[in-house]
Parts: C-alpha cells; sequence; structure tokens
C-alpha cells in the first residue's frame, strides 16, 4: 500500500514532550506543574447557563459567525475592557483562539512566505506556519530584555519573504508582557516592512500590576492586525473551545469563508455559556475575573519568592500564569533539569525547549496550582537543589 | 481591619493550614508582619478559631443534627441576650442566631441519638423561663458546609496537554 500521508505533514516534529508527559502520568504522588491551564472550574452561573440552554432545546447550528447576541457582547467587550473598537460584524467565534490563528495564517500566508515567530512561544504556531505552506520564522527574545521583543532583533529577522510576525503577549511560557513603549517600537518596524500582525492576546485579563495593551490600539495597526482572544484563561473555561478572531473586513472575508467550510459554526452550548460569562460579567463587573486574577497573583509571588529563596534565578512574569525560571547555574539543561526533578522529587516541570529554539536553559512552571500542593512542590525543588550542588 | 489584614483574612479562610511564612511571599510581606497581623486579629476576637470542617456522612460516627425554632419572651434590659447566651453554653449546641421572623432563635445543635436531641429538647431548652414555644427540624443530608458543597466536584480533571 502507498503511504498515504503527505510530506508536509511528515515535517511536523510530534512533540518531544510527549514521552515525558507519560513518564509523569506514570508517576505515583507526583504534582504536576506542567498543566497549561486555569486550576478553576468554570462558574456554577455559567455551566448553570449551559444546561439551561439544551434543555429549552438549543441543539442545532448556529450563524456561521455566531450567535448575534454572542458577537455584540465581545464587541461591547472588548471596549469596555481593553478600549478596542471592533465591529461585530467582522467578529468570528471560532473553535478556540486555535482555530484562530490557524484560519489567519492559513488565509494570509502564501507558499514559502516566512512567518515570525518571538521564541520561546506557545507551541502551536510553529506547526501550524508549516500546514499554511509557510515557513516559520524564529526571533529569539532575551531574558536580558524581558523576553520582550526587540526592534533590533526583529529587523534582523525581515528578510524579504517575510510576511506575518505573531505576537503573543502577555506570553505563554515567559509570563512576559509588552508596554505601549515596547509595542510602539515594534509598530514602527512592522509599518516599515508592510507586515501582517496576528496578535493572540488570549491571557489579556491576566496581568499584574500594569494593565494589558493591545497592538491593535497603535496608530496604523488596526489595519494590518488580526486580533485572537478568547474564554479559556479570563473564564476558566478551556474545554468549551470558545475563541473569538477580529480582522480587518478583507481578511476577515477570507477566514470566514475557510471556517464556514471547514468547521460550519462553533458549538452552539458554548456560545450559550459564553454569553453568560459575558452578562455575568457586565453585571458586578467582572467580579470572578478579578477573584481568579488575584488568587494568580498570590501564587505568583509565592512562587517567585520561594524560587528566590532556593537560588534560582526567575524573571518576574508580569502576566499569564507561569514562571521560567533559568536553571543554568545548576549545570543542567531545562531538559535534564526536568527529567531529574521528577525522577528524584516527583514534580513535573516543563523543559523550556518545549518552546522553541531559545529556551533550553529554562524551565516552565505553572502556577495555576493549588496552593498546598504548590508549596509542596517548591519545598521538594529546594531539596532537589540543594542535592545537586 | 486594614486591607492588609483582609488579604490575609481572605487567605486563611480558605485555607487556615497555609504557614505565616507562605502567606508572607503571597502577599510581598515578611513573616514577623504576618504573625504580628494574626496575632492582633486573634486578640481582637476578629479570628474565632481555626478548625477541620468534616462530612458527617464519612466519619461512620452516628450523629444526630437539628435545628430549634425558638419563641422566647424578651426580658427587660437583658432582651434575647440573656436567654441566649445560656442556650449557647451546652456543648451539645453549635450555633445560636437571633432571627427576624417567626421565631427568635435558631439554636443548631447536635448529639448522638434522636432521644438525645429530644431529651435535651424537653429538658434543658424548654424548661427555660421565657421560652414560649419550640419546634425540632431535624436535619436529614447537609448539601453544603460552611461555604463548601460536600459532594466534591472533581476540581482537578485537568490532563497534561502541552498548552
Amino acid at each position: 500500500m502507498r503511504d498515504f500521508v503527505n510530506e508536509k505533514t511528515k515535517l511536523i516534529k510530534p512533540s518531544g514532550i510527549r514521552k515525558f508527559f507519560d513518564i509523569v502520568r506514570e508517576t505515583e504522588g507526583a504534582i504536576s506543574l506542567g498543566v497549561g491551564e486555569p486550576d478553576f472550574v468554570t462558574s456554577w452561573k455559567v455551566r448553570q447557563a449551559a444546561i439551561r440552554s439544551l434543555q429549552r432545546g438549543y441543539t442545532q447550528y448556529t450563524g456561521n459567525r455566531g450567535i448575534p447576541t454572542l458577537l455584540e457582547l465581545i464587541a461591547r467587550y472588548l471596549q469596555e475592557r481593553f478600549d478596542l473598537s471592533f465591529d461585530p460584524k467582522h467578529i468570528l467565534v471560532t473553535v478556540g483562539g486555535s482555530e484562530a490563528i490557524d484560519l489567519a495564517l492559513r488565509a494570509c500566508v502564501e507558499r514559502g512566505e516566512e512567518v515570525l515567530i518571538p521564541d520561546p512561544a506557545y507551541v502551536s504556531y510553529a506547526p501550524l506556519v508549516t500546514m499554511a505552506d509557510g515557513v516559520p520564522v524564529a526571533v529569539e527574545c532575551r531574558e536580558e530584555d524581558n523576553f520582550v521583543l526587540q526592534s533590533s532583533l526583529l529587523e534582523k529577522a525581515i528578510t524579504p519573504k517575510t510576511k506575518a510576525i505573531i505576537l503573543t503577549y502577555p506570553n505563554n511560557p515567559t509570563g512576559a508582557i509588552m508596554t505601549k513603549d515596547e509595542l510602539e517600537k515594534i509598530a514602527k518596524v512592522i509599518e516599515k516592512h508592510d507586515l501582517l500582525v496576528i496578535t493572540d492576546e488570549i491571557y489579556a485579563e491576566l496581568t499584574y500590576g500594569k494593565k494589558h495593551t493591545s497592538i491593535v490600539n497603535l496608530p496604523g495597526m488596526k489595519d494590518r492586525t488580526i486580533f485572537i482572544s478568547g474564554f479559556s484563561k479570563a473564564f476558566a473555561m478551556t474545554g468549551w473551545r470558545m475563541g473569538y478572531v477580529c480582522a480587518p473586513p478583507s481578511i476577515d472575508d477570507a477566514m470566514f469563508k475557510i471556517h464556514q467550510y471547514a468547521i460550519m459554526c462553533a458549538p452552539i452550548t458554548s456560545q450559550h455559556a459564553a454569553i453568560e460569562a459575558l452578562q455575568d460579567g457586565f453585571s458586578d463587573g467582572f467580579a470572578t475575573v478579578e477573584e481568579m486574577r488575584e488568587s494568580y497573583d498570590m501564587r505568583r509571588k509565592f512562587v517567585l519568592h520561594s524560587l528566590h529563596e532556593m537560588g534560582l534565578h526567575c524573571f518576574q512574569p508580569q502576566g499569564a500564569f507561569y514562571a521560567f525560571p533559568s536553571v543554568k547555574n545548576t549545570g543542567l539543561s531545562g531538559e535534564r533539569f526536568a527529567e531529574q526533578l521528577l525522577k528524584t522529587q516527583k514534580v513535573a516541570v516543563v523543559p523550556g525547549n518545549a518552546f522553541g529554539l531559545f529556551g533550553e536553559n529554562n524551565v516552565r512552571l505553572s502556577y495555576a496550582t493549588g496552593m498546598n500542593a504548590l508549596a509542596q512542590a517548591m519545598e521538594r525543588m529546594s531539596a532537589f537543589l540543594s542535592k545537586t550542588e | 481591619m486594614t486591607a492588609f489584614e483582609k488579604e490575609i483574612v481572605n487567605v486563611l479562610t480558605q485555607d487556615a493550614r497555609i504557614a505565616p511564612k507562605q502567606i508572607a511571599a503571597m502577599l510581598s510581606s515578611d513573616e514577623q508582619t504576618v504573625k504580628a497581623a494574626i496575632d492582633k486579629l486573634e486578640k481582637e476576637g476578629i479570628i474565632v478559631k481555626y478548625t477541620a470542617i468534616l462530612n458527617d456522612e464519612k466519619t461512620e460516627d452516628y450523629v444526630v443534627d437539628a435545628l430549634i425554632e425558638v419563641k422566647v419572651t424578651p426580658k427587660k434590659k437583658e432582651g434575647f441576650d440573656g436567654i441566649a447566651k445560656q442556650i449557647a453554653s451546652f456543648p451539645e449546641v453549635q450555633s445560636v442566631y437571633l432571627m427576624s421572623g417567626a421565631y427568635d432563635l435558631a439554636v443548631f445543635i447536635q448529639d448522638k441519638t434522636l432521644q438525645q436531641v429530644s431529651r435535651f429538647v424537653s429538658e434543658r431548652i424548654s424548661t427555660f423561663d421565657g421560652v414560649l414555644s419550640t419546634a425540632t427540624h431535624f436535619i436529614l443530608k447537609k448539601y453544603k458546609i460552611e461555604g463548601v458543597v460536600t459532594e466534591k466536584e472533581d476540581t482537578d480533571n485537568r490532563i497534561l496537554v502541552l498548552a
């Protein structure tokens, strides 16, 4: 029989981390700081709204774009929370932010065109660029720059083939954010080279200290930017797969076509849940979101304090719910560190090289973990470090 | 309470076992300051007690819980306080509240058997001077205790996906 799988897909490397996660699963008593999702369950009001929608018989397709009420609520939410103005006509509800990234790349990238990805970054971008026939190009974000993308490094990575740049702040895995000033420097380069921006702002609600700024709001950016966000992180709704994308009309049209034929529409039950999440949020000033944010912030401070005490250098994350300490001074690579930590102390962290070329000396730990488990994990890590010295 | 004290109380009411050292890290403070603040809260009687919340259904100790509605004639000068405090002093009594509405005191009691609860009501509470009547309601099942739903949701069924 022929080999039916195409060459493009074969090129995509299976995630090296899978083996590691298999070991974690088999390690009894392991504390996992590896999970990249909130440790909160979706609020009961939201779950109840979904149940009610089922009871009332809402089990059909919705319009391709999503339920009109939801589109309007998303527009209002973005306006009120982030000062972003989008016409509901050009908002598209997607199956998680992930679908939106895929749509953006497939709608815009031509064969062989390069897409810049700040590195370290979330694992999906590069493979999705490859699947869209593009070429992913990593742009290093250095720890000494607070993992913020530098215009000089960006400029260096640009070639005549460069089409787009993916921005992803607050960042997974580093927890870095980009301020308005920092974004302005990047925006200049983007404009100069006429690049498309795909900005994934899924963690926008989770910043600590500074309020999130979107690149969309910088002069000249809105017409060249695809804005992606969703409900997963802000409302603890990962499993509902509720994302959305807002793009300039011509790009929006193109993405809409792919979505219409590939997906049809996002699940109706999840859309009803999302409607409740926003309506409830408007009724009490997004108290549930704020509570979760405060809870993450306390754990963030605790983890940073603990890492510092045990002598691990860690960049101060200002967003998302990850810490990305450097393990360089232990003499171990991030991968070896993670392996040995799991083996000897049963604490699972994710090696930084899972997130690209430039995270080798780091590990990612998620502080979206109960305080007791987190405290125990920190003690075990500290014990591990005193033994490696 | 100061804002700082409120933050401490927020942490402790979620989980009283979190150590001052950890709280200090969580609130960007230091251990001594947190300890002093907790001492103050204890001294002022704002923090009354640290305890464990048990799910009786799982302890396999047979206990009977009841809510007793008590109608009382308030006394001169002391109103409801005198009798309420006396009722509250019995170790069987878990909580006593003064209520608005159809009755005056809500008394939650716990004992080992139905008979003991009944006897407590008829021999202790009803005989107090000023008690007009009582109505005893036995608790059949507890769905939520002290803000905690007894049947735990599977809160951590997160699987390891690289997100």
